[in-house]
């Protein structure tokens, strides 16, 4: 089974948001490659014909009235932002110029 | 007899007698969660005001002559997984510190509508990811029955909070055995609906495929009663489920259970289970068949792939679901300068995140990433399919499966926080259910090394009915019910 590099843990905890160390990309790397061991059992059972199950309860299309409801008072949710500006979330600025 | 020592239907039918009042079944919960509370270390939050104003109601609504539901002023504890409506909800998270929910989770708001004291948050593993609560980015819960060892997990603090007295009932959330083995280790009775029973609005999200959330009591009849209020359908989570009504739980509880035929998991009763496990679970076992059950061995052959699918299944939509937690809109933001947008997610994630949720999110990443998507993830749905279809079979044959809840007692805390593997092995008996979405009830049977061992029973889906029929029959007939931690009344 194929290992993960330094280098596909520093790709992925890009993709993943994380700002990490090299420290850390390292405890990363060798708990991966642990893990990935441990998956290697699984190449070697045969599944050709085995539906993917992604959920355990078979459901399809859950519909419901398109009905207006009462929503949240805005300062309850405004209120649990780290910066918020009146009624608006404050972040970096997004778009330069 | 306290009060607070008392299980919930006891104290309940105290209640309707009004030989006390719901204000002092409350005081003399409060009191002993002052007293034990120093050594066990079960809550995250204490809401005392809260709960005695609701008792206080309960009371009134009493001697109006209100009609009340049988759990009516009987306390209770919810892990910090819910959100409780302008109580602190930090699911065992620094990224989640401050957040101040401004809504219920469905399961909190039943018990609410059913007029359930809230006493506080119990502990967790870190968004729910661990099996010994040590995850937790803000302390570490002691197993009443040896303040030594680990109260299991994720749910430690509410199976802690029961077997300490220090709450009646409380609420836990099951992904991979996180209701059912903690409350194996600390005596308790704990039980993972069917996929699909128990509504998961606001329940902070971890593996969606498998989240459920039960109950954690001190008996059966009272598991029965608590799993009444939360089995409501909810238009809020398309994946509650409306095509099976729940029935009187309670009224199953007969003690007759001649003619059910169970079959005992040959795979979950050897290697890796301690001997003083497999001891007491035998010993269930043959109660269960002088009780009139018939019992025969099973195999479920995919059983020994459980963990490796549930290791890639879970770390893969736990990554997609804390996305969400990003310093916008709620919770965490660093304060550390940042070049822009994208940096300040990083630089907060990263400070926000434990170890262990930073390692499930890398692992989920990498996993769903592309060039190994088909080699991990879609592999692991195939045969999450073929553990499935192993239990159907067994189904077909049998009403209900027996196993060990966790291969061991009570481990030692700091003994397997070095030790990943051995880490998750605590929960390889647990995991093959939440993969098959099927319900399981873990009942306290006996005890090794002094410490409390759980025997689960496996039912059909939406059979909860069938598995605290049988919890309870055991139950009575076992006789393991009511025994108190005493490293707790040792001064």
């Amino acid at each position: 089974m194929e290992q993960a590099t330094r280098d596909d843990v520093a790709h992925v905890a890009e993709l993943a948001h994380l700002a990490l160390s090299e420290e850390e990309i390292a405890r990363l790397q060798r708990e991966l490659n642990r893990i990935l061991e441990h998956f290697a059992e699984l190449q070697q059972l045969r599944t050709d014909g085995v539906e993917p199950m992604s959920h355990a309860v078979p459901m399809v299309n859950v519909l419901r009235v398109d009905e207006a409801r009462p929503s949240l008072p805005i300062d309850a949710i405004v209120g649990n932002a780290p910066d918020r500006a009146e009624e608006f979330f404050r972040v970096p600025r997004i778009v330069e110029g | 007899m306290e009060a607070y020592e008392l299980t919930a239907h006891g104290l309940a039918e105290a209640l309707r007698r009004k030989e006390l009042s719901a204000v002092e079944a409350a005081e003399s919960q409060l009191a002993r969660i002052e007293a034990v509370e120093g050594k066990v270390q079960a809550y995250l939050r204490l809401t005392p005001e809260l709960a005695l104003e609701q008792a206080r109601a309960v009371d009134e609504a009493r001697a109006r002559g209100e009609a009340l539901g049988p759990l009516a002023g009987v306390p209770y504890a919810a892990k910090d997984v819910l959100c409780t409506e302008d109580v602190t909800t930090t699911c065992g998270s620094r990224i989640l510190q401050n957040f101040v929910p401004p809504y219920d989770a469905t399961a909190v708001a039943n018990c609410r509508a059913a007029r359930m004291p809230l006493l506080g948050k119990t502990n967790m593993d870190e968004f729910a990811m661990g099996s010994s609560t040590e995850n937790s980015a803000f302390k570490i819960t002691r197993n009443p029955w040896d303040l030594e060892r680990i109260p299991g997990g994720s749910s430690g603090g509410s199976a802690a909070a029961v077997a300490a007295d220090a709450a009646c009932l409380a609420l836990g959330s099951d992904t991979g055995g996180s209701i059912r083995q903690p409350a194996s280790v600390c005596g308790c009775v704990g039980l993972k609906p069917t996929y699909g029973r128990v509504s998961r609005y606001g329940l902070i999200a971890y593996a969606s495929s498998l989240d459920q959330i039960g109950p954690l009591t001190k008996d059966v009849r009272d598991c029965a009663l608590l799993q009444q209020v939360l089995s409501v359908h909810d238009p809020l989570d398309s994946t509650s489920s409306s095509d099976h009504p729940a029935p009187d739980y309670a009224g199953q509880l007969t003690g007759d259970v001649r003619g059910l035929k169970a079959g005992v998991v040959r795979e979950l009763m050897g290697e890796g289970i301690e001997p003083g496990v497999q001891e007491c679970v035998r010993k269930a076992v043959e109660t269960l068949e002088a009780l009139g059950v018939a019992c025969e061995e099973v195999e479920l052959p995919h059983c020994e792939y459980a963990l490796p699918v549930y290791y890639i299944i879970a770390p893969a939509e736990c990554s997609s679901n804390l996305a969400r937690f990003d310093g916008v809109r709620y919770g965490h933001r660093t304060q550390e300068p940042v070049t822009d947008f994208e940096d300040m997610f990083a630089k907060t994630r990263a400070e926000g995140f434990g170890p262990e949720v930073r390692l499930r999110i890398i692992k989920g990443t990498y996993v769903l990433s592309k060039g190994y998507y088909d080699a991990y993830y879609l592999k692991a749905l195939k045969v999450r399919n073929l553990i499935r279809q192993d239990f159907d079979r067994a189904f077909e044959r049998f009403d209900i499966l027996l196993s060990p809840t966790s291969p061991t007692v009570a481990f030692r805390i700091g003994e397997r926080v070095d030790d990943p593997l051995a880490m998750k092995l605590a929960d390889i008996c647990t995991i093959p259910v939440n993969l098959a979405g099927i319900p399981a009830l873990n009942v306290p049977c006996g005890f090794s090394e002094g410490l409390p061992v759980g025997l689960q029973l496996m039912g059909r889906p939406f059979d909860e009915a069938t598995l605290l029929r049988v919890g309870y029959a055991y139950e009575q007939q076992a006789g393991w019910v009511g025994r108190k931690c005493e490293a707790l009344s040792a001064k």
